[in-house]
């Protein structure tokens, strides 16, 4: 059973309709016990960086961190990325899970924000998030805050300049675009992940 | 590279699609859902849904549409028409799209625009401006209630305020244009797109690719609409899509 993180904010319902045309079992859950205990966690995540405060005041954040410890996969999507990262400019009072090193800033300013459409990906032949997936692919962004380029990116997406556009590390994965939006590309991301 | 968006749009009146279609190569062309889900395999980058009917009694009719629609819609899935309230917004949403556009109510409450963006994110807020323009020449006025009514504000302000208030995008249409296809109004298209930061969406007056290549370079358009061209055939959109490619605009081709 997949359990979709519902912390009061995203499309979580958007997820849940990709999963299901994956016929992967799923649950919409802010029940910290029966998230800690899914065989796989979701964290769609759109709007404000600031939201994400509430995954710890629910108990949702220690019921991540427990599942991430036992070595359960995780996906953060769009916001559900970047609260992996130390923090975001968007709300400096709120921190990150900070699993990831850096923060998440604003694009420069000679380029339209947010970041809204299809753009293409420089992916990681390596990465098992995107296996079967060539770099040519466009996936669906809008966000008006990027994740900075690390050791974990095995995706890049440039506008303005380049930003991680998806991160891997071991059990842990995130992408900026959303896979539940993304067409075929991104039902692949999602099959993908339900596969490990 | 971020592409140019082209946007099938479906008018749709009591759960039908209504305006300039041609049933020919589909069984069913005038249901929604399926006219969404044909569009999105030929190629189209979004799908905007306008309910054209939009009095209250139908309100239930469009929620099952969107529901439908959204079911099997795996690119981003605006709605609009008859959105006055954030309650009317939470409603569309649930049923599952993406984004909401308001056009009447926004004008009349601004502050709806704030509203639904405090809840839902400014990514889920499109703000229509339906413009035309001023007998002087270079100056766009905003209408409401379906270009019935002159709101006496200038369009491009109008976009601006919009934005400052927390619109995630624009869809403006040049009411000059629309349905004549003549080509998108570039110089209103401009005019806004310059004065925002936003991502602005161009509608109203295309015909062939010609129209399309103008309003993204001259008219700096995002992304740009069409109903009806869309609705001719069953690759419309694809053809549509590898002719803007050949003139280096760039696409999400092939999808």
């Amino acid at each position: 059973m997949i359990a979709i993180v519902d912390y009061g904010a995203g499309n979580l319902r958007s997820v849940q309709r990709a999963l299901d045309s994956l016929e992967q079992e799923n649950v919409i859950s802010s029940d910290p016990g029966q998230v800690s205990r899914a065989s796989k966690i979701m964290l769609p995540g759109v709007g404000h960086f600031a939201s994400t405060a509430s995954l710890n005041r629910l108990g949702l954040q220690k019921a991540i961190m427990d599942a991430l410890e036992r070595g359960t996969p995780f996906l953060g999507i769009c916001v559900g990325m970047q609260w992996l990262y130390q923090g975001s400019a968007e709300s400096p009072a709120t921190a990150g899970l900070g699993i990831l090193p850096g923060c998440c800033d604003r694009f420069p300013a000679e380029v339209k924000s947010p970041h809204v459409g299809w753009n293409s990906l420089q992916i990681d032949s390596a990465s098992r998030l995107f296996r079967g997936i060539e770099s040519s692919n466009f996936v669906y962004f809008t966000h008006s805050f990027r994740c900075p380029v690390g050791d974990a990116t095995v995706a890049c997406c440039s506008y303005g300049a380049t930003f991680s556009a998806a991160v891997e590390r071991e059990h842990l994965f995130g992408v900026q675009f959303h896979p539940e939006k993304s067409g075929e590309t991104g039902l692949k991301v999602l099959a993908n992940f339900c596969a490990l | 590279m971020l592409t140019k968006r082209i946007i099938a749009c479906l008018d749709v009146d009591a759960g039908r699609v209504v305006k300039g279609v041609k049933f020919e190569n589909l069984r069913d062309a005038g249901d929604p859902a399926q006219l969404a889900r044909a569009h999105s395999e030929s190629g189209a980058d979004e799908i905007v849904l306008l309910d054209i009917s939009a009095t209250h009694e139908r309100r239930a009719t469009l929620l099952d549409t969107v529901r439908r629609t959204a079911r099997q819609l795996f690119i981003p899935f605006t709605v609009g028409g008859g959105i006055r309230t954030l309650s009317d917004a939470a409603d569309v949403f649930d049923a599952g799209a993406d984004k909401v556009s308001i056009n009447s109510a926004a004008l009349t409450d601004p502050s709806l625009i704030t509203c639904i963006a405090e809840r839902f994110g400014s990514q889920a807020v499109v703000v229509a401006i339906d413009a035309k323009r001023s007998e002087t020449g270079q100056r766009w006025e905003a209408f409401t209630s379906g270009g019935r009514m002159p709101s006496g504000r200038n369009a491009v302000e109008w976009a601006r305020e919009a934005e400052s208030r927390g619109a995630g995008e624009i869809l403006l249409t040049s009411m000059d244009r629309d349905g004549t296809g003549s080509g998108f109004d570039c110089e209103l298209t401009s005019a806004v797109a310059d004065a925002v930061r936003i991502p602005v969406i161009a509608s109203g007056g295309a015909g062939g690719a010609a129209d399309f290549v103008q309003v993204f370079r001259a008219g700096h358009a995002d992304a740009a609409l069409a109903a009806s061209i869309f609705h001719y055939g069953y690759n419309q959109l694809a053809e549509l899509k590898q002719e803007l490619v050949r003139y280096s605009i760039p696409m999400r081709w092939p999808c």
